[in-house]
């Protein structure tokens, strides 16, 4: 079973979203998404500044087996990205939800945070898809 | 649920990631498809290749028999156990697969054909093998294991006869023998030393346990892609199909057009391509912008025109991203490839990529 922490929000599309409480939050994707992918080779990263909406494709990961679209889980402007996944793309391996971060978000309405799947309901997703 | 090899069980108590290839279940990768990758480069891999076919084929007209279904020439395999690669092409020069066969007898040769392809290469060799009075015969009670890197016949040999052993060790490269029951063969698809091992069913769990005890790491598919694509090999379905010709493939190195008296099947529809000169030719591309080439991405060729990529990946070995595309024959040193919208630059190069561990191409461009 992944690891699925409590104090995050995620989705359907296996991204997950951390409070930051300074009014941004911070965006990646969850340890079973990783490992489903494989070592990942290659990362994008959207530009800061960039206005995104929810379920918009913005970040690229890619394994050696495949390239993934990232959607952002809800809409806002990037505050910052990760740049460290420039030239270490293992980092979403070794620490998916740490050091493996791929941006920052000032949400545009911060309410719709508690619209995003609690670890409950991401749970019976990733036991729904046989994880 | 697809067909399974003997090691199926095995895999998944390693802990495999099993994945549909061709019709069966197959380990893509245990742990670390990039580790896997190194562990071949590095010391020693095993894979399971049980889903291969091996196809037996006996008759006093085996010989020429094969010299009328392949396009490469067994009239050059006088030695024993010695095998060829070659292409079996449809009569307008397409590849319907590409197959190692190897001499055995003067009544005997051994195919082993691609596991997609199975069925229609099954159809199409018995269909001219009926007036030839060849006997055709799939060996599934045979598992295949290839074992792998520098260190890979040394660790596998300690599992045979002393005299099995120094048999084995004595193999020359493209040879395969049968030692202490199994049948050796000194071959790859990894740009390795190595050897492809096929033996009884029933023995291959123990023997690929035999194996990881001794460190040789369990090796999937992912690996095995990564592996052949730096070592310049091509895989059947990406990289030629029925319909493209070898020619176009960057596989004229194994049609043999001497003798000239030898008609195999597409000889005449290859002959008018190579007289006109293919308009087409099969290339190795590095990626010299940061990103991942993969199949299917579109190559613009300025001032010439366009190509496909037909396999692309990250190089662990490189750590770039290479590529093979089928291209304009006019086409320089240097194209673009489409990556979402975005043109990067690749360089075009001559594969392989990596042999026997070591970079063949020049990296050094700007990364």
């Amino acid at each position: 079973m992944s690891n699925v922490p409590a104090d995050l929000k995620y989705t359907r599309t296996h991204e997950w979203v951390r409070d930051l409480k300074d009014g941004t939050v911070e965006i990646g994707i969850t340890d079973h998404a990783q490992h489903a992918l494989g070592d990942l080779v290659f990362v994008e990263v959207p530009e800061v500044g960039r206005q995104v909406g929810a379920g918009e494709p913005v970040a690229v990961v890619e394994s050696v087996k495949a390239a993934s679209d990232v959607y952002s889980p809800i809409a806002g402007e990037v505050t910052a990205n990760n740049a460290e996944l420039g030239t270490t793309p293992e980092l979403i391996n070794q620490d998916a939800f740490g050091a493996g971060w791929l941006m920052r978000l000032k949400p545009a309405n911060a309410a719709v945070l508690s619209e995003l799947m609690s670890p409950t309901e991401y749970q019976d997703v990733l036991k729904a898809e046989g994880a | 649920m697809g067909r399974r090899t003997p090691l199926f069980n095995l895999h998944t108590e390693l802990g495999a990631r099993i994945v549909d290839f061709g019709g069966w279940d197959m380990p893509v990768q245990y742990s670390s498809q990039i580790g896997e990758h190194h562990a071949v480069r590095r010391s020693a891999g095993v894979f399971d290749v049980s889903h291969m076919c091996v196809v037996d084929l006996r008759g006093e007209k085996v010989r020429a028999f094969l010299q009328k279904l392949l396009a490469n020439d067994v009239g050059r395999l006088h030695e024993p156990g010695k095998a060829l690669y070659s292409c079996m092409l449809n009569e307008s020069g397409g590849v319907i697969d590409d197959l190692i066969v190897y001499y055995m007898t003067h009544t005997w040769f051994r195919m082993v054909v691609n596991a997609g392809t199975r069925d229609k290469d099954l159809a199409w060799i018995r269909k001219h093998a009926a007036e030839f009075d060849v006997e055709v015969t799939e060996r599934t009670d045979l598992a295949m294991l290839a074992i792998q890197g520098p260190e890979a016949r040394a660790k596998f040999v300690t599992l045979l006869s002393p005299a099995g052993a120094q048999t084995a060790m004595a193999l020359d490269v493209f040879v395969g023998r049968e030692i202490d029951g199994l049948f050796v063969a000194r071959t790859g698809y990894t740009g390795e030393d190595g050897f492809e091992v096929m033996l009884p069913a029933n023995d291959a769990v123990r023997v690929w346990k035999e194996l990881n005890a001794m460190g040789v790491a369990s090796c999937g598919l992912g690996a095995r892609d990564t592996l052949r694509l730096e070592a310049g090999m091509n895989l059947y379905g990406n990289d030629m199909d029925e319909s493209k010709n070898p020619l176009e493939s960057g596989l004229a190195w194994t049609v043999s057009f001497e003798p000239a008296t030898r008609d195999f099947i597409g000889r005449g529809a290859l002959e008018a391509i190579r007289q006109r000169g293919s308009p087409l030719k099969l290339v190795g591309l590095l990626l010299e912008d940061r990103g991942v080439l993969r199949s299917h991405q579109k190559v613009v060729v300025s001032g010439v025109g366009e190509g496909e990529t037909t396999s692309g990946t990250f190089s662990p070995t490189l750590e770039r991203s290479i590529a093979f595309a089928r291209v304009p024959a006019k086409t320089g040193d240097h194209v673009q490839v489409d990556i979402r919208g975005k043109l990067l630059n690749a360089a075009v190069v001559k594969p392989p990529f990596v042999r026997n561990g070591k970079p063949r191409i020049d990296v050094a461009v700007t990364k």
